[in-house]
């Protein structure tokens, strides 16, 4: 069976700040243990949802290859990121793209529009002739409902943020890659463009047989688009599984409380308990042997300090949660 | 209880906000940007009103105008807005001082970057207070500080902590005392709970309600979120390009949007509940600078008429307490004759 | 879809379009503009006046000595005299041939001393804010050191050990202390947008580094970098006019500040011979406030939040 298009495995990173002069090194733990396999066929949408702090931008930032890891690996079809030649290196860019939260920032403002097309195609040469761009820029334009005549020479900062991220999405439509990484797309787009962004994923997705990791707070849009989806905590997956069992019916108590503090659109079923915050302080004193989640937990076992759950398998079906609780009614999950 | 309710009722149909035709532009090199194109809407005692729209359709501006915090180039070119009994815009600056904070108090945007990082929490609030209301008793203003933060859910040991040492939820919450630290009558909250985690936004929105409950203020909540806005407001007041295209209780607006822009806003909200097709509007908007004759909502609308392009329509009421700003519908809420609206589901 | 997109884009297009039409463009800032005018009838003088004029006559013993400007009396009673228009110095050189030649020589110093410190802070700018670690420690603390240091004080010393008689090996002295405020600055943008969108995006898109640094990230340092060339001149400058007033630097060009140091020397000030100090005096104030403005117009194109705001 040939390799996984992308598989990270038992990625950790750490964060080493220097705390200045003569005071003691920081660690910060942004991802631990973390594993992930995204197979060619069938293309799907994986979902990385958290709240800030959860280590999922930090998993954008290997994936992206901007920052090495501590251990463990990413593998494109087989092959470590961190063993790339050159070559091998810009092929990897090729096929594993991005699409950003701030459809502002990722333009260079000194440059018009033209300048993001030109570039890939420049760089990945994807053109044989400049007649053979303009038609390619056109399609890819099309396929998010822009002309090249309204956008192309404009500045980025005369077209609006939902035609910016548009663009980005034509980019990513033009370049045609394996994989994208979109951080947190449309939680900067207004609600009426948001369908529009998400309506590209699919297309992509379905089309072309791109494959998404979908890295959002927002459980909603994930909900509408995403396949599977990986619930993070603190560094660690806490919940796993289809998207459908995992909001549906959430099993770790980190995720229930999560989806159910999603206010409802619909102002018939209002928020019924209110709950509390732990101090900051108990938070920061969590250790990293136990459960991350204890000092908020409200199931918690002595036996969560001792060792961080392993996943176990809920259903047999993929549904996967990080929960002593649910230990007795399945054996273990082969750790992956 | 049902006295208690009876009370509210009452309570509900005192006006204490009036806003009339308020105007707000910013100026620029090729025209003036009209951000806030002349709205109308009141606000009762002890309500919330949510006052939603897109980036750029101009509720901060708006929100901004009534306490009159519009920096240049921007300016209130006219308008009246009635603060339980007093016009605000024509009034002097040293009077309205007195008047913010005192009555009409801002928890802005990102309220938590707006602590001073080099002072300690509880001298924030003082501060404030004292600023206002002159020099008072350090015991007393101590038991004053500890009392909001016991009312807004903060532990008592924060009071001599810096702003940095604090979580955003704490930080927003420390905001939110401040706000109601002097009793307004009217909060505006501006987006003050979108940069939080969801489930701390949770905590920080519940908080406001109880805040509210507790203190019977009335409070105006910008933002984006119609889910929150579910959660947490009993009319919304909905804004596109400047102006207001609909007002009603959350609860009809939720059921039976009757503007085409309200139709989309509440279609596009995800939900956790089903998974639906999404549906796709396009985000067409006219420069701000030389909006269309006629309806602002024209180049986007499904249901555009002729008589769309030439004559504005007014806000008015059509059905009990629910105002719209459409041509569709007929006086009494019905829909006119040969109005094609069958694609809009 | 398109028929509306189409429609949008001709309602807004003519207008959005013109990010060169004339209230729009940052450049034609009237700082920017009335500064460039000062600077530049300097240098155009030295370019145009040596046609016009026997600049010959900026040296020793070519002319009667002690001349006032024309439509003036000196202390012995004389007029001026036509062909010195704006008179003569002690030692009979022309006033007007030396600003003619000695304006544009102290103006030069300064550019090329800027010149050099601009170059030196791109490149330490870059390697320290790109490489990291050692090499910005390294880079960062030599930079903060050599400011601290009091620059006039350090070239007084090795101007009177090593007699300096040329311009350029001036202009080089003066540069040793023009560049770590460029790398300062340089190291801090680049930090900045190492770390933005579109750096990112151009190396997703497979740009590489050299390009990435020159291609993406030098036209948005262009504004920072003019405007720290020109405050390093202006600091250049001034500096080399206080060495020669002190009577060091090149002994044999005619430059401003060595004019005022003859003046100074020869009890110009005590002769009443104000034109003889005085004029190199003014044509410095037309220099520093020229390149000032200059340099208050480039903060105001580069950092927009000091333009008068245009937002949407």
């Amino acid at each position: 069976m040939a390799p996984p298009v992308l598989e990270i495995r038992n990625a950790t990173k750490v964060y080493r700040t220097s705390g200045g002069f003569l005071s003691p090194k920081k660690e910060v733990v942004a991802l631990q243990d973390y594993s992930l396999t995204i197979e060619k066929e069938p293309a799907s949408i994986t979902t990385i949802a958290g709240e800030s702090g959860s280590g999922k931008t930090t998993l954008a930032n290997v994936v992206l290859g901007f920052t090495p890891l501590t251990s463990g690996q990413i593998l494109f079809h087989g092959q470590d990121l961190a063993t790339m030649n050159r070559q091998q290196l810009l092929n990897y860019r090729r096929n594993v793209q991005a699409v950003f939260q701030d459809p502002f920032g990722v333009y260079n403002p000194f440059y018009r529009i033209e300048h993001v097309f030109d570039t890939v195609i420049h760089h990945f040469k994807l053109a044989r002739s400049g007649n053979q761009a303009r038609d390619m820029i056109e399609d890819a334009l099309n396929v998010v409902g822009l002309h090249g005549v309204d956008v192309l020479r404009k500045y980025p900062h005369q077209l609006s943020g939902g035609q910016r991220q548009r663009i980005m999405m034509a980019r990513v439509y033009l370049i045609k890659p394996e994989v994208i990484v979109a951080d947190e797309p449309v939680s900067m787009v207004d609600a009426s463009l948001r369908a529009a962004i998400l309506e590209a994923m699919l297309s992509l997705r379905d089309e072309l047989g791109v494959s998404f990791l979908y890295i959002t707070h927002d459980l909603s849009t994930a909900y509408q688009v995403g396949d599977k989806i990986n619930i993070l905590y603190q560094g660690s997956v806490a919940e796993t599984g289809t998207t459908v069992q995992v909001i549906d019916q959430p099993q770790h108590p980190y995720v229930q409380l999560l989806v159910e503090s999603v206010p409802a659109p619909d102002p018939n079923i209002k928020w019924d308990t209110e709950i509390e915050l732990p101090d900051e302080e108990v938070l920061r004193s969590a250790t990293s042997t136990g459960c991350r989640f204890y000092p908020r937990c409200p199931q918690r076992m002595d036996r969560c300090l001792e060792v961080a759950p392993p996943l176990f398998e809920i259903d047999g079906k993929g549904h996967e949660a990080a929960c002593y609780l649910y230990e007795d009614e399945a054996q273990m999950a082969p750790a992956t | 209880m049902t006295e208690a309710s009876g009370q509210n009722v009452q309570r509900r149909q005192r006006k204490v906000l009036e806003v009339r035709n308020l105007r707000v532009h910013y100026e620029t090199p090729t025209g003036d940007v009209i951000a806030v194109a002349g709205i109308d809407f009141d606000l009762y005692d002890g309500e919330t009103l949510g006052l939603v729209g897109e980036s750029g359709s101009g509720k901060s501006t708006a929100a901004y105008g009534i306490l009159k915090l519009v920096q240049p180039p921007g300016r209130i070119v006219e308008g009246d807005v009635n603060l339980d009994g007093d016009e605000l815009v024509h009034m002097n600056d040293s009077d309205f001082r007195q008047i913010r904070w005192t009555k009409l108090a801002l928890i802005p945007q990102g309220a938590m970057n707006s602590l001073n990082p080099t002072m300690r929490v509880h001298r924030q609030i003082t501060d404030a207070i004292e600023a206002h209301e002159g020099k008072q008793d350090k015991e007393e203003l101590r038991q004053r500080v500890l009392d909001l933060f016991r009312m807004v859910g903060l532990p008592q040991r924060l009071y001599n902590m810096f702003p940095h040492e604090l979580s955003g939820g704490m930080k927003q919450r420390v905001c939110i005392a401040m706000g109601i630290a002097l009793h307004p009558t009217v909060i505006i909250a501006d987006e003050s709970t979108s940069a939080l985690d969801v489930v701390v936004q949770r905590v920080v929105a519940q908080t406001m309600l109880r805040v509210k409950e507790a203190l019977g203020v009335s409070m105006i909540m910008i933002g984006h979120d119609m889910g929150l806005m579910a959660q947490m407001v009993d009319r919304i007041a909905v804004m596109y390009a400047g102006k207001l295209v609909e007002v009603s209780p959350v609860e009809t607006i939720f059921e039976d949007p009757l503007h085409p822009y309200s139709q989309v806003l509440i279609e596009s909200i995800p939900s956790l509940k089903e998974r639906k097709p999404l549906k796709i509007t396009e985000g067409i908007t006219h420069d701000p600078r030389n909006p269309p004759p006629g309806c602002i909502f024209q180049l986007r609308c499904p249901f555009v008429m002729e008589h769309c392009r030439s004559e504005a329509p007014p806000l008015r009421e059509v059905k009990a307490r629910h105002q719209v700003a459409c041509h569709l519908y007929n006086d009494d809420g019905s829909l006119i004759e040969g109005a094609k609206v069958e694609a809009a589901v | 879809m398109g028929a509306a997109t189409g429609q949008t884009a001709s309602l807004t297009a003519p207008r959005k379009m013109g990010r060169l039409n004339r209230f729009d463009n940052p450049w034609l800032n009237i700082k920017l503009v009335v500064g460039v005018i000062m600077v530049g009838s300097i240098l155009l003088m030295g370019v145009i006046g040596p046609m016009l004029v026997d600049v010959d006559l900026a040296y020793v013993g070519r002319s009667p000595l002690n001349l006032p400007p024309v439509g003036f009396e000196n202390m012995r009673g004389e007029g001026g005299d036509p062909t010195h228009p704006l008179g003569t110095d002690n030692s009979g050189r022309d006033m007007l041939s030396l600003i003619i030649i000695g304006a544009p020589n102290s103006l030069l110093v300064g550019f090329v001393a800027a010149g050099f410190g601009m170059l030196g802070g791109i490149i330490l700018g870059f390697s320290s804010g790109f490489l990291g670690g050692m090499a910005d420690d390294i880079i960062r603390l030599s930079a903060d050191i050599t400011i601290t240091i009091p620059s006039l004080l350090v070239l007084i010393v090795i101007q009177s050990l090593i007699p300096v008689q040329s311009l350029l090996v001036m202009a080089v002295l003066l540069s040793l202390f023009a560049w770590p405020q460029p790398t300062r600055l340089i190291r801090a943008q680049v930090m900045s947008m190492r770390e933005s969108g579109y750096v990112k995006m151009a190396q997703l898109s497979g740009v590489p580094t050299s390009s990435i640094m020159f291609r993406e990230m030098m036209p948005n340092l262009l504004p920072y970098l003019a405007a720290s060339f020109i405050g390093n001149t202006t600091g250049s400058i001034l500096a080399a006019v206080g060495l020669e007033i002190l009577g060091l630097g090149p002994q044999r060009l005619p430059t401003l500040g060595r004019t005022i140091q003859n003046a100074i020397d020869n009890s110009g000030i005590l002769r009443d011979m104000w034109w003889w100090w005085g004029l190199p005096t003014v044509i410095l104030i037309v220099i520093f406030i020229g390149l000032l403005l200059i340099n208050l117009g480039l903060d105001e194109v580069a950092n927009p939040r000091l333009r008068k705001a245009t937002r949407q």
